[in-house]
């Protein structure tokens, strides 16, 4: 039997521990980019030690003595140059050189500290490709390498990104708290979006070769997750997940067998995955049981819902989903809302009254360059049986979008639409 | 990818003790929480199932309970994993909990999932 390899074991217990691990240091040295060095120190040494000594018993408890022996180390270090500064007369801050408590830190705080982490890393001061690779840094335990692989981006361009990111967090001073009060709200959805961003990119990848990146979806439904059981009365936090996890349900049947993209009224519904659609049902009421209107993920996870609902596409209940759009469109007015609006009222009410609501969205300037307008106009067209129109549609969505898999299956569409070929 | 942990032990014939069942209800939250866990089940004892066998497409039905087999399986979980060490990591967190038996961690087929054999690309 072969024996297990301890370098993958230590990246898995990495995986697992790792933001815990930040949390907990950011909090005893109230700098992210210096509790991040301490972890990795601290990885160093495991690193060293445990293809010899074995994976300890409580692995997260380990690194966490060794970082804070790191810690305790550093800061000595910083005394001693803060005493020689002080000799030659400099003036320094002494607050910020002061040894920090680093028994403030035991496990029942290590919830809010990780909130506070996510909090830090999906900051407002940051870009929003910041935000992304820090939290997937910080929070999702990925390497360099891997947020680079995952976003197609090279590695030097993400290590910079976080390297900048750090900084620019301890020049704006940026405290590693809970906002409280009106600001509270406007950062957790700061950090909702940054989620959200990182599961679509896995979802619907919008640059590659494929349609798919499930790691990025699985480490977005981990955030997801962790973060609504730190913020367990917060509605929106549910109602994220519920739409993550009933999205990546149909993750299997979303994608045919030579990695085309198969859309949902085609899909084969037995082969969407009933765990996530259960767990994402569930966190769904649990957001509802919490009261007050829907707010926008949750409403898209009750649209969601609605289609897991449904145990054929012929099922599907479109007119309570074209009032769950009404409902998100004033709640959210996005020109893309109003397209996904359209679809649904023409499911609805048929195609003429979905083509109408189109027609207010043809001048729409953030439009111009989305595929799924015309390849949804394509789509109302061909219902209607104006193949020629269609078929122009579907070719000039198909110079719109960036995803390969998608330009061919637009394609195949609008070659469906010439004279003379079956009807797809 | 996921996991299939069937966990095996010997039967004790004494149901777990309030403080073990406390201990594996707040290993259970945790994983919930942490989301690696999908979904996990224990079993009431081998007397209140059965073995359904076919041999050369005959049926026999066996009883519980197994008294013949040393570990039976006690339960099951399925676990989202990045990599087999990982796996084998929440099987060993579980383990240290659940006391002496096995895990037996097999990977759980998924179109379009690449075989484990590989890190994380």
């Amino acid at each position: 039997m072969p024996a297990a390899d301890p370098h993958r074991a230590i990246e898995a217990v990495w995986r697992i521990e790792s933001a815990r691990l930040i949390a907990g240091l950011a909090h005893m040295v109230h700098d992210v980019g210096l509790a991040e060095e301490l972890a990795q120190d601290a990885l160093v040494v495991a690193l060293e030690r445990w293809p010899e000594s074995g994976v300890p018993d409580n692995p997260g408890a380990w690194l966490m003595a060794t970082a804070r022996h790191r810690a305790i180390d550093h800061f000595r270090r910083n005394k001693l140059l803060e005493r020689k500064h002080a000799e030659l007369g400099r003036e320094l801050e002494s607050q910020e050189m002061a040894m920090p408590d680093f028994d403030t830190v035991n496990d029942d705080d290590i919830g809010d500290d990780l909130l506070r982490l996510a909090f830090i890393a999906c900051h407002p001061v940051l870009s929003k490709e910041a935000r992304v690779a820090l939290t997937l840094r910080l929070l999702g335990g990925l390497t360099t390498q891997e947020i680079a692989r995952a976003f197609l981006v090279p590695e030097p361009t993400i290590a910079q990104r976080i390297v900048r990111a750090k900084r620019t967090l301890a020049e704006a001073r940026v405290p590693f708290e809970i906002p409280r009060g009106p600001d509270r709200a406007a950062r957790l959805s700061s950090v909702l979006e940054v989620i959200y961003l990182v599961f679509n990119e896995g979802y619907s990848a919008t640059a590659g070769e494929d349609w798919m990146r499930p790691a990025l979806c699985e480490d977005a439904l981990r955030l997801g997750r962790t973060l609504a059981e730190l913020v367990p009365n917060e509605p929106e936090v549910h109602g994220l997940v519920a739409l993550m996890e009933i999205q990546a349900s149909r993750a299997r049947a979303r994608v045919g067998p030579a990695g085309e993209p198969i859309l949902l009224l085609d899909q084969d519904r037995t082969r969407w995955d009933h765990i996530l659609v259960r767990r994402g049902l569930a966190v769904l009421q649990r957001a509802g049981q919490l009261g007050g209107a829907l707010g926008p993920y949750a409403l898209q996870a009750a649209i969601a819902a609605c289609h897991a609902n449904a145990r054929t596409a012929a099922e599907t209940d479109w007119r309570r989903i074209a009032a769950l759009y009404d409902a998100l469109a004033q709640l959210m007015p996005s020109p893309v809302v109003e397209l996904n609006r359209a679809v649904a009222v023409s499911m609805a009410f048929g195609p003429e009254a979905g083509l109408e609501l189109l027609e207010s969205l043809a001048g729409e300037p953030s439009l111009q360059a989305y595929h799924l307008l015309p390849a949804v106009r394509g789509d109302l067209l061909t219902k209607l049986d104006r193949l020629e129109e269609a078929r122009a549609e579907f070719e000039r969505a198909a110079t719109l979008t960036r995803n390969a898999r998608e330009r061919s299956l637009l394609l195949g569409r609008a070659r469906a639409c010439a004279p003379g070929s079956a009807p797809s | 990818m996921r996991f299939l942990s069937i966990y095996k032990t010997v039967e004790r014939g004494v149901p777990p003790t309030q403080e073990e069942m406390a201990r594996m209800g707040k290993l259970v939250e945790d994983a919930m929480k942490a989301g690696y866990l999908l979904a996990t089940e224990g079993c009431l004892p081998s007397a209140a199932g059965a073995r359904v066998r076919s041999t050369n497409g005959k049926l026999t039905v066996t009883d519980g309970p197994f008294t013949e087999s040393k570990e039976l399986v006690g339960g099951f979980a399925i676990l989202q994993a990045g990599s087999r060490e990982e796996a084998v990591e929440y099987a060993r967190q579980f383990l240290l909990v659940a006391g002496d038996g096995e895990c037996e961690l097999r990977q759980i087929f998924e179109a379009g999932a690449a075989v484990c054999a590989a890190p994380r690309v």
